[in-house]
């Protein structure tokens, strides 16, 4: 039988030590966490970016990715999509009693995966155990550093009218890959979330067009609200065209059938920029050379805020040719998606 | 994809457009009473592109909406009990009582569960049979039969710690109350797809014979919402008045019979309680002596409560068309799918929901 997590687990005493130096040590291996210092010391130079970022998603395997993925990427993105380039995180895990070792090893071995990818380094964390009930098996904090790449000048304060909006392809893979996967749909499809760390693919995009005035992952709420936020941010009307956004078709069909709109969905490896017109097609060059990038697609245009509106709109001009306005989520469409 | 992009096509609606263009010379008020034909026309733009002679108003066509609130405030005293699991859907969650709403009853401690079926309250109740489950069977002609063949199917496993607590409706008699109120002209209406391919379009005859109103039932892509539009103001052009089908890749005129009967097994017709409306005769549907046992208003003795409905609040106006949200002083103000005073800023068949999420300028 797996051997289960037990509250001594997470006293700091025996067991502790021996999940550590089993589990999380060989996995995320790198000299700094080695020191087992009460924090991790790094060298760093420059403009840093700092986030952190809680993930209490369940399920925590889902097609696509796991907790552990997903604690990585969305940490990574944060800092990638601030022109910065990641390079250390922490991570602590809160575990509830009785889950398996085995379930935690796996969700170990996919962040040391995840980071590896990315090129960061886990450089420090905590583990706690809980009573059962407490938490919901696993919930995970990843905190990361990075270090702004000398040339940007990136803040969603910084659309302009005239700019272009550029996903890096299609929208709501993750809500539907989490959806299906929760059983109360009864639902079975081939959709898998688009979880990914994207500091490469946004590297590439900054050196094809430095001059890139916005970046958001549209995660939670999907690509509505955070264009949204933007055109809050900014002070500007963004228009965005129904027929220009990448939906898979199955994501498409999962939609339809229970009456929700993709924008809504929300994202794990997608990036929304905003640049100049004249750079669009270098951004789209750029992003298609990259696997992650492969449905890039310039999805609308800003522009400058009518005097007589009241509030900053983000419209959407509809496939059949008229024009409706698009505002956040609110409530939720579904819980714990991250 | 087949049965989308169709009824989505850019250069089939543009020939609508026309036509209704060359159609429509006279003022015409249209009525949908379906909450999936109001979320349809806003989420794609609809009214915008039609000419503003025509009208489109949304009616009582959305479940949570059109609870009273008396029902409501009974549905959260069975909440508040706690040997009760309530199950609903979570359209129902927000919608604010007199007192509270079943999310704050939740974060208080009652065991609420949002199910997406009700064979999952039944299943709830056969997996935990200590605990008795109760599901609140809140829509229209379209969940009915679904819930009737649970109901008869408890009755079958006899699993006795399941009761439901129907405020099902019934869409015919709305319409009909709505037009013997005459505080509105209304020129045709969008009767509901779904709701029609269970009762059949004949279930309108009566609108059409007795009233003089057109009745053209609609399916909900665009397309089809145009193209119903059309055949309604072509029947008043001509001054006639009939039953048609739009929708006719789903509807007869018979409906679905086999769902009727289970309705008919299960149910009863009672007067009930709308929203807006008053206790319209014979617009309920109550569970027959047989299964009087799953009935929760009578397992558990609720009392009736004196309600009240939220200040300022004007839902049951926009329910009978003869306001439009933005009419509210509360609407996106104090009102907002956040902090609710009224159901139709909760359901997401809502009018005031799908204004604010639409519409809003």
């Amino acid at each position: 039988m797996d051997e289960k997590i037990l509250l001594a687990h997470g006293s700091g005493g025996k067991l502790t030590h021996r999940l550590l130096s089993e589990i999380v040590f060989p996995a995320f291996s790198n000299p700094i966490l080695k020191k087992c210092e009460d924090a991790a010391v790094v060298p760093l130079e420059g403009t840093c970016a700092f986030t952190t970022d809680s993930f209490v998603i369940q399920p925590i395997f889902f097609p696509g990715g796991d907790i552990g993925k997903l604690s990585v990427c969305g940490t990574v993105n944060d800092l990638a999509v601030m022109g910065a380039r990641p390079r250390y995180l922490t991570a602590a895990c809160i575990i509830e009693e009785g889950l398996g070792v085995s379930v935690l090893r796996t969700v170990v071995a996919s962040m040391a995966q995840a980071a590896k990818k990315a090129g960061v380094q886990i450089v420090g964390g905590d583990l706690k155990v809980v009573e059962k009930g407490a938490c919901d098996k696993i919930f995970i904090n990843t905190t990361g550093i990075g270090l702004i790449l000398k040339t940007c000048r990136i803040s969603a304060n910084n659309a302009r009218p005239g700019d272009c909006v550029i996903i890096n392809g299609t929208i709501g893979d993750h809500g539907a890959a989490v959806m299906s996967a929760r059983k109360d749909y009864k639902l079975r499809s081939s959709i898998r979330s688009d979880c990914a760390c994207l500091n490469g693919l946004i590297e590439r995009v900054l050196r094809a067009a430095p001059g890139v005035h916005v970046m958001r992952d549209p995660t939670r709420g999907g690509v509505a609200t955070t264009l949204k936020e933007i055109a809050l941010q900014s002070n500007v009307e963004i228009l965005i065209e129904e027929d220009a956004l990448p939906v898979n078709g199955p994501v498409r069909g999962l939609c339809e059938i229970l009456g929700i709109d993709p924008l809504y969905m929300a994202n794990e490896g997608k990036v929304l920029v905003f640049a100049p017109a004249k750079d669009a097609q270098k951004i789209i060059a750029a992003m298609r050379k990259h696997p992650l990038g492969k449905r890039a697609a310039v999805i609308g245009r800003v522009t400058s805020r009518p005097a007589r509106s009241d509030t900053p709109h983000v419209l959407l001009h509809t496939s059949i040719g008229s024009t409706r306005i698009i505002d956040m989520l609110s409530g939720g469409q579904l819980p714990r998606i991250c | 994809m087949k049965y989308i992009d169709e009824f989505r096509d850019k250069e089939i609606v543009k020939g609508l457009i026309s036509a209704i263009n060359a159609s429509a010379r006279a003022k015409i008020n249209l009525m949908e009473v379906c909450g999936t034909h109001t979320m349809a026309i806003f989420r794609s733009g609809i009214k915008q592109i039609l000419p503003s002679s025509i009208d489109l108003i949304s009616g009582p066509g959305c479940p949570v909406c059109v609870t009273s609130q008396s029902d409501i405030d009974r549905m959260l005293s069975l909440a508040r009990n706690k040997d009760i699991v309530i199950t609903t859907f979570g359209d129902m969650l927000k919608v604010p009582g007199t007192k509270g709403s079943l999310e704050k009853e939740n974060a208080g401690g009652a065991d609420i569960r949002i199910v997406y079926s009700p064979l999952d309250a039944l299943a709830i109740a056969g997996r935990e049979p200590r605990k008795e489950v109760v599901f609140l069977a809140v829509g229209f002609e379209t969940t009915a039969p679904v819930i009737a063949s649970v109901v008869s199917d408890a009755a079958q496993k006899k699993i006795g710690n399941f009761s439901i607590y129907s405020c099902h409706k019934t869409i015919p008699p709305a319409m009909k109350a709505l037009l013997e109120a005459q505080e509105l002209q209304i020129d045709g209406f969008l009767c509901p797809g779904h709701v029609t391919s269970i009762i059949g379009s004949r279930a309108y005859d009566f609108i059409a014979a007795d009233y003089g109103i057109p009745c053209v039932v609609s399916g909900f892509e665009p397309t089809d919402i145009l193209e119903t539009v059309l055949m309604l103001i072509r029947q008043k052009e001509k001054n006639r008045a009939c039953v048609e089908v739009q929708y006719a890749r789903a509807v007869r005129r018979q409906g679905n019979v086999k769902a009727q009967e289970m309705m008919d097994r299960v149910f009863e017709p009672a007067d009930a309680d709308w929203r807006g409306l008053g206790s319209i005769p014979q617009s309920g549907l109550r569970l027959r002596k047989e299964y009087g046992s799953f009935d929760a208003a009578v397992k558990f003795r609720i009392p009736s409560f004196k309600t009240t409905e939220p200040r300022g609040c004007i839902c049951g106006d926009v329910l009978r068309g003869v306001k439009t949200p933005q009419q509210c002083r509360l609407f996106a103000k104090a009102c907002t799918p956040e902090n609710p005073f009224g159901p139709c800023m909760v359901s997401s068949e809502g009018t005031c929901a799908a204004w604010f999420k639409y519409n809003r300028d």
